[in-house]
């Protein structure tokens, strides 16, 4: 703690600024926002994952009461030719290649897709009236999988590559990088050493390879907005995570300056990433134009289903070993499903990548990665991707190599660790933790307890993962000093239940020395909020941290140079006295108060943070992940309780402890979804399961039996007072944990993931694992963590 | 079945009457009519309890009945919970165990742990865990918001007996379940 804070930081945990307004149902979100006169829209969507555009019959729609137009591609192409003061309009977005058309043009890449759009008076007109809307198809062949769509006669899903109009800088399509393949949306690699040859000479040489679901992150409010379009004036309000990319994306529909785009984003219920850029704000935002009127668009879940998934990861691992465990070579291939527009898969493929081979000294490393078009929904960010796609396969093939050679599996993963101050990747940020101090902490508390009895089959399985966290270092924030010394925080960084405005305000009490009653963290609005790039990859307590942290400092400076203006000269020499030391309410209200007289004032501090200084070198930090998992399964039913979790959140400082374990807690819960529960079944040209009731999500009754969540402060990160991101780090594993956990208890290694309870139990079939003579998990089993750990 | 109708009900204490037509969703009628939106839709389908409201006192999903159904009814919704400025104890106890993080499911919970703890005073966890099955929450792995219902059971049981003095008779101390620690 710094001298004279205010004592709102660390070792004891602040309550959420949020939660009064979060008890009485007085949070306002984006789907609570109305406007004067407001329209309702109703998405009209492809009932074909691949055909060409061949007509629509509007007329029975038109003629419900209440609906005020059906919108097509063309109708806005139509009507911007005719408008006078609107120049043409730019009909897709997607921040890396803007591949994704707003409305269907031409033809229709996935079922689900929306083709027209029905705006009515009320919204239930709305509904009724697209369901009157007839579209004609021309049947194309759909490309289902990756298998399908990387084909040698597979016909392109995109024949135009939209070269050079990339709005993220430094990235780089495979056309770019001169090795563009039809439906390879984005392709990655990473080698250094000779793989090939490392692994050609390896004692021991180890081959797994495993498919990672498509999965839905369901944040409970579902995509929404509503948008106005006044007077050269674009205004929306969405739920949206970064406002900053989706004011860019909405200033190229429309050809406005950015000053002319406003996005606002009040409380966001739950966004994991799947908030993440750019959604249905450029579809709302054509409606209001197209009927000049305001337009609200909410989607129901099954739309936000179609609207965001996560890409599906098919992860084949090769590694090579030393008769003692040490690492010789890894040979990575990931294959991302990435259906029908690229959206952030671009970046979950890079981190894929990054985060495939783990946090392990590897001599000869190479991986090779594609992002592949299908005819399915769109894929993009979902917390702690990469890691999360990649750990199934590449953990699991350590606790089989595990196996094969006789080690103990955290003791192998001990001996690879990459340690402090070693590279982890070249040119990166080198290792800024002790990793192998973590997992002995792991061990320790996984091996800790011991449940027994019932007639069940127990293992523990433990996963680690690193992620380069914190994406690009660029924020601005400032803080505003009231006259009556309260203080008022801009930043641009969204509160989605991440615990954000909480942090935030707790650096700003600390820093200034005002209670936290006292600080007010303003709506993040673009017209009003300085800027910030994402509110993402575990990044805002540092990064936008560190900013607010400058902001403060800048306006202390300040005022206190107000403050020894006010003593006037010092008494020699004729310059100003050492500005004193000001601190808190009472001192600031006062110096306002003297310094502008009776017209009052206020101070606004500002802080910038950009790639240098000690945030020069890329990333911004490393997030572990390290997680454990204790189950018990009943081998008659498949049914797998986990009796104890363990997660490590190596924080650097925990500013606020509960929140932080909050996050890890989340991010497992989430995690464990995805390992036993979750998966979006495609049955032909669409989702099976496009609900909350088949698409099942952890509940209050799957809760582990036992929760260690554990913080590891070192005081060693990059953020205010030697704090660190979380949030995405215990996803990331869990995985290939459970995977562990079951191959263990089972006998058999598992090839996909979610282990659900049919899986789990002709996993048991085929292991022969059975609990008959009521002994528990005495069945014929791989060596795993389940004999190893307790060693 | 007629187009509109009017509905008259009463929502947290308050008799309404108003014309609605037939078909609307009790949830909308509350958000979209009656402005209250602490009513939160998020599933459509009676699996996620993001719109519990009570209607004469037992949860029920706004998203999935008729406005009509409330006809001559009791409703609450969060809205109706705080006495002015006055929490009730289970508001107080998910304020003070931060018991949310995004809180798009939060008034969900909160309805669902007023009918729980209004039938059953001291629940057990595994009564906890059986009454809030029915609402999901994505952000915390639940672990905050058990305490925090068992933490409202606490506080409503200290208000009782504030109110009551004479026949106060603490509730017997059920045994923890082992299921969830720090």
């Amino acid at each position: 703690m710094t001298a004279g804070g205010s004592g709102e930081i660390g070792g004891h945990s602040v309550g959420r600024v949020d939660a009064l307004a979060k008890v009485t149902g007085r949070a306002g979100y984006a789907v609570d926002h109305r406007l004067p006169g407001c329209l309702h829209a109703r998405v009209v969507r492809s009932q074909r994952a691949h055909a060409r555009l061949t007509g629509i019959s509007r007329d029975a729609a038109l003629a419900v009461p209440g609906c005020v137009a059906v919108i097509t591609a063309e109708d806005l192409l139509a009507a911007a030719a005719g408008r006078r003061g609107t120049g043409p309009l730019f009909l897709r977005f997607g921040h890396v290649v803007p591949d994704h058309w707003i409305l269907a043009h031409d033809k229709v890449r996935y079922y689900g897709e929306p083709v027209a759009v029905v705006v009515a008076e009320t919204p239930y007109a709305a509904y009724d009236a697209a369901e009157l809307v007839d579209i004609d198809y021309q049947d194309l062949p759909p490309l289902m999988t990756p298998a399908d769509a990387l084909a040698a006669d597979a016909p392109a899903l995109h024949p135009d590559r939209y070269s050079g109009e990339s709005i993220m800088p430094g990235t780089a399509s495979g056309e770019e990088k001169g090795t563009w393949q039809p439906n390879v949306a984005y392709q990655a690699d990473l080698a250094w050493g000779d793989a090939e040859a490392a692994l050609a000479s390896a004692p021991v040489v180890v081959e797994t390879s495993g498919h990672f679901p498509m999965l839905f992150a369901y944040p409970m409010e579902p995509y929404n907005a509503v948008a106005s379009f006044r007077d050269g004036i674009l205004e929306v309000t969405s739920s949206a995570q970064h406002p900053f990319q989706v004011e860019r994306d909405l200033a190229r529909v429309f050809g406005l300056p950015l000053s002319q785009v406003r996005v606002q984003v009040p409380y966001i219920g739950g966004g994991y990433g799947a908030k993440s850029y750019t959604k249905i704000e450029p579809l709302t935002a054509l409606a209001a134009w197209y009927t000049r009127r305001p337009v609200k668009l909410v989607l129901d879940v099954e739309e936000s289903i179609y609207t965001t998934r996560a890409d599906s990861a098919d992860v084949t691992v090769r590694s090579g070993f030393e008769r003692d465990g040490t690492l010789i070579a890894r040979q990575i291939d990931v294959v991302l499903d990435t259906g029908a527009y690229l959206d952030n898969s671009a970046q979950v493929l890079e981190k894929s990548v990054n985060r495939c081979f783990g946090p392990y000294r590897i001599p000869h490393l190479q991986v090779t990665a594609r992002a592949v078009y299908t005819s399915t929904s769109p894929a993009s960010s979902y917390r702690g991707f990469g890691a999360a796609h990649c750990s199934f396969a590449s953990e699991t093939n350590m606790d089989l190599a595990a196996g094969q050679l006789g080690i103990d599996p955290i003791e192998l993963r001990r001996r690879n660790l990459v340690a402090r101050g070693q590279q982890l990747l070249p040119g990166r940020r080198a290792m800024d933790t002790d990793l192998a101090d973590d997992l002995a902490v792991l061990r320790e508390a996984i091996t800790g307890y011991r449940p027994s009895g019932g007639r069940v089959l127990r293992a523990t399985g433990v996963s680690c993962t690193v992620a380069d966290a914190g994406a690009l270092p660029s924020s601005t924030a400032q803080v505003r000093i009231l006259s009556d010394g309260s203080v008022v925080l801009h930043t641009g960084a969204t509160e989605m239940g991440q615990g954000s405005h909480t942090v935030l305000s707790q650096i700003v009490a600390e820093e200034l020395g005002v209670p936290l009653a006292a600080v007010r963290v303003a709506p993040q609005d673009t017209l009003t909020s300085p800027f910030e790039r994402t509110t993402g990859a575990s990044r805002t307590t540092t990064v936008v941290g560190s900013a607010v942290q400058r902001a403060c400092r800048d306006a202390l400076e300040k005022i206190s140079r107000m403050a020894a203006e006010i003593d006037g000269p010092g008494p020699r020499d004729g310059r100003p006295a050492a500005a004193p030391d000001i601190r808190g309410r009472a001192d600031f209200a006062k110096v306002i108060r003297a310094w502008f007289g009776p017209g009052g004032g206020e101070v606004a501090g500002v802080g910038v943070v950009r790639r240098a200084g000690n945030f020069a070198q890329l990333p911004p930090f490393w997030e572990v992940g390290m997680v454990g998992v204790q189950v018990a399964i009943d081998p008659d039913t498949g049914q797998l309780d986990v009796e104890h979790l363990v997660t490590i959140g190596d924080v650097g400082k925990a500013l606020n402890p509960a929140g932080v374990e909050g996050q890890d807690l989340g991010a497992a819960t989430q995690g464990l979804g995805g390992a036993l529960w979750e998966e979006l079944i495609y049955d032909g040209q669409q989702i099976a399961n496009a609900n909350i009731i088949e698409y099942r999500v952890p509940r209050i009754s799957d809760m582990p039996g036992r929760i260690d969540t554990i913080l590891i402060e070192r005081g060693d990160g990059p953020g205010p007072y030697g704090s660190k991101g979380v949030g995405e780090g215990a996803r990331g594993p869990m995985g290939g944990a459970v995977a562990s956990a079951v191959a263990a208890a089972t006998g058999v290694w598992p090839d996909r993931l979610p282990l659900t309870p049919e899986r789990i139990w002709r996993l048991c079939q085929a292991g022969k694992a059975t609990t008959a003579t009521g002994e528990p998990g005495d069945g014929e089993r791989p060596r795993g963590v389940a004999e190893e750990a307790g060693k | 079945m007629a187009e509109s109708l009017v509905l008259r009900t009463t929502v947290n204490g308050t008799a309404v009457a108003r014309a609605v037509a037939a078909r609307t969703l009790l949830a909308d009628f509350l958000r979209d009519d009656l402005g209250l939106t602490g009513t939160k839709v998020s599933c459509d389908a009676q699996v996620c309890g993001a719109c519990t409201v009570l209607v004469d006192g037992l949860p029920v999903s706004a998203c999935s009945i008729l406005a009509a159904d409330a006809d001559g009814r009791g409703v609450t919704t969060i809205e109706g919970l705080a006495d002015d400025d006055e929490l009730s104890p289970v508001q107080r106890a998910f304020t003070e165990c931060s018991a949310m993080q995004c809180g798009y499911c939060t008034p969900g919970f909160i309805l669902a742990t007023e009918a729980l703890l209004a039938d059953v005073p001291d629940p057990a966890d595994a009564e906890i865990r059986h009454a809030l099955d029915g609402n999901l929450c994505r952000c915390t792995g639940y672990r905050p918001i058990m305490e925090a219902v068992r933490l409202a059971a606490r506080l409503r049981q200290e208000a009782r007996q504030a109110e009551a003095p004479g026949d106060a008779t603490p509730p017997g101390q059920r045994p923890e379940h082992n299921e969830v620690t720090r």
